[in-house]
């Protein structure tokens, strides 16, 4: 479990240039939640992220996991780092082993790890992710721009972390890519109980997938609740650069023309089987 | 005369092992033949590695056919004394802004391709604001580009190769990597030059909802054409697109899904919310 409390993150503090990034953060992120973070550029939802690994000193306030202030003196770092796993943006920039399985065995190895651990921590992150054996050995910059993002989440994933940060996982990839990382991230989770926190521009996205949303503004929490609940405030989010998914604003005309259905629907299937019903009882 | 021709336009790299030995050969873009008229607005989709990339960078002549010829507004790519001529003719906008930036302030980076292109320095100027203003950038032209969002970024990059007079703009993913009220700004921008400026645009895209309003959709795999139309003629044919990899707007989908579970009355393909609206007659 991971705990801010009454975090601050001011960035040049005492310069000029001083500029508040986090004003008052506080989030409670309970083992094994599935958990969307939102927010546009520049709200500080990236300081935010930087911080629940440690990369990054509060300015003032605590974070704490699993019952240890993370920034006490000694404090194992190196341990933090491999337990709250983050996923950079475009991931595969960070492949640099001459083939797919050197490069995910590279984590696990420098945690101190014999041999046989590593390799089979890397085998099974290499599956969780659904690389193939045929892949473990070709070069990391052959694969496609999906798989190569997918060893890259590997070798975050063979460091054994009980949180995985994602931010973005999904630019650049073609529809079906982004299915395909976020299904297998689902499985995962649904499979370990990891906890994950996704970071995404996509609503359409995060309401798919998520079973929370943090929403970020102005460096401070505007939302924390289920996607169904966060996205009633669709007019909310908009003055703050955000939106719902479409399906929202589907079934919000919808419901505007008189018709009777359920304007929480947020996927496809949902928003069918309420029009149906509504039109045909 | 069309602004971009290409003529079985085909593009092989070869692939070699760590000792230089050559591996193989990959063909990434593979007999293409496409004709755009003036003023017209073309999306491109296709999966990751279908060619679409590799396809637009033969329109500015960053490369050039391995076979087969590509014309712009009439030249040559592969004639090198229109290179010049050729890149100032068709733009080009990348996915990400930050690696397209280089002024200290809006304006000076704005400036810069004109400036390169010798153009006098009252009219650089001038270009300068009408691309702001075009691009509704102009009360932050005095900013550092650092303080400005990703959305406003991509329209100052966009500003930058307005102000070169382009007639076509190739825009390779400009909204990958921004929020969603970015990608509103930048799909509004690209617009408006399209139906104001007469602008030709090609926009590679993986959003399908902001292609509805193109003229044609051309969706390339493995190298090659293989879907051609109009937004609606391409959304109506889900299954295929599917197995592209693709997709279809939301709304597309939730029509599509009522159709099949036997409501009458839908057209082919629904493109916007009010067209739902019309179809249930509600």
């Amino acid at each position: 479990m991971l705990i801010l409390d009454h975090l601050y993150h001011i960035y040049d503090e005492g310069t000029a240039m001083a500029s508040t990034a986090l004003d008052d953060i506080n989030l409670v992120i309970p083992k094994g939640q599935f958990i969307g973070l939102i927010g546009h550029t520049g709200s500080g939802k990236s300081t935010l992220v930087q911080h629940l690994n440690g990369l990054l000193k509060p300015t003032s306030g605590n974070v704490y996991f699993n019952g240890a202030d993370i920034h006490d003196d000694g404090y194992n770092k190196k341990n933090l780092r491999s337990k709250v796993g983050l996923v950079f943006q475009y991931p595969e920039h960070q492949l640099f082993e001459i083939d797919v399985f050197s490069d995910v065995c590279f984590g696990p190895k420098n945690l101190g790890l014999d041999k046989k651990e590593t390799e089979l921590r890397a085998y099974s992150a290499l599956k969780q992710v659904g690389i193939t054996d045929e892949y473990f050995y070709q070069s990391p910059f052959e694969l496609s721009g999906g798989q190569k993002r997918r060893v890259a989440i590997a070798g975050v994933l063979a460091m054994r972390p009980e949180i995985l940060i994602l931010d973005e996982p999904t630019a650049g990839l073609d529809p079906r890519g982004r299915d395909e990382i976020l299904g297998q991230i689902a499985l995962l989770k649904a499979e370990t109980g990891i906890t994950v926190i996704l970071v995404s521009h996509s609503m359409e996205e995060v309401a798919k997938y998520v079973e929370r949303i943090i929403v970020m503004n102005k460096n401070k929490v505007a939302y924390d609740d289920s996607p169904a609940k966060v996205f009633t405030n669709f007019k909310k989010l908009e003055e703050i650069g955000l939106a719902a998914p479409p399906m929202t604003y589907i079934m919000h005309a919808l419901k505007e023309k008189g018709l009777n259905v359920d304007t929480a629907a947020l996927n496809v299937n949902a928003a069918r089987d309420s029009i149906l019903t509504a039109l045909l009882g | 005369m069309n602004i971009i021709k290409t003529k079985k336009l085909t593009f092989e790299y070869i692939r070699r092992d760590d000792e230089g030995n050559i591996e193989g050969i990959t063909r990434a873009v593979d007999e293409v033949d496409i004709d755009v008229k003036a003023g017209e607005f073309i999306a491109i989709l296709g999966h990751n590695g279908s060619g679409k990339s590799t396809l637009a960078k033969h329109l500015n002549a960053i490369l050039y056919p391995t076979e087969g010829s590509v014309f712009i507004d009439g030249k040559d790519t592969s004639d090198e004394e229109h290179i010049w001529e050729i890149r100032q003719i068709a733009g080009m906008v990348f996915q990400n802004p930050d690696n397209q930036i280089i002024g200290q302030v809006v304006e000076e980076d704005v400036g810069f391709g004109p400036e390169n292109m010798g153009v006098p320095t009252a009219e650089i100027w001038e270009r300068v604001e009408e691309s702001l203003r075009a691009v509704g950038m102009y009360e932050h032209r005095k900013k550092s580009p650092d303080r400005l969002s990703g959305g406003q970024k991509q329209r100052v990059s966009i500003a930058g190769v307005l102000a070169m007079h382009p007639k076509c703009i190739v825009l390779d993913e400009p909204t990958a990597m921004l929020d969603p009220s970015g990608r509103k700004e930048v799909i509004r921008a690209v617009r408006a030059l399209n139906d104001v400026e007469k602008i030709t645009i090609i926009l590679i895209t993986h959003y399908m909802e902001e292609i509805i309003h193109a003229d044609r959709v051309f969706v390339m795999d493995e190298g090659k054409i293989a879907m051609t139309g109009t937004p609606r003629e391409i959304f109506s044919r889900v299954d295929e697109l599917k197995n592209l990899r693709l997709d279809v707007p939301q709304v597309t989908l939730l029509a599509y899904e009522l159709k099949k579970s036997g409501l009458k009355g839908l057209p082919p393909a629904v493109l916007t919310t009010g067209e739902l609206l019309e179809a249930l007659r509600i």
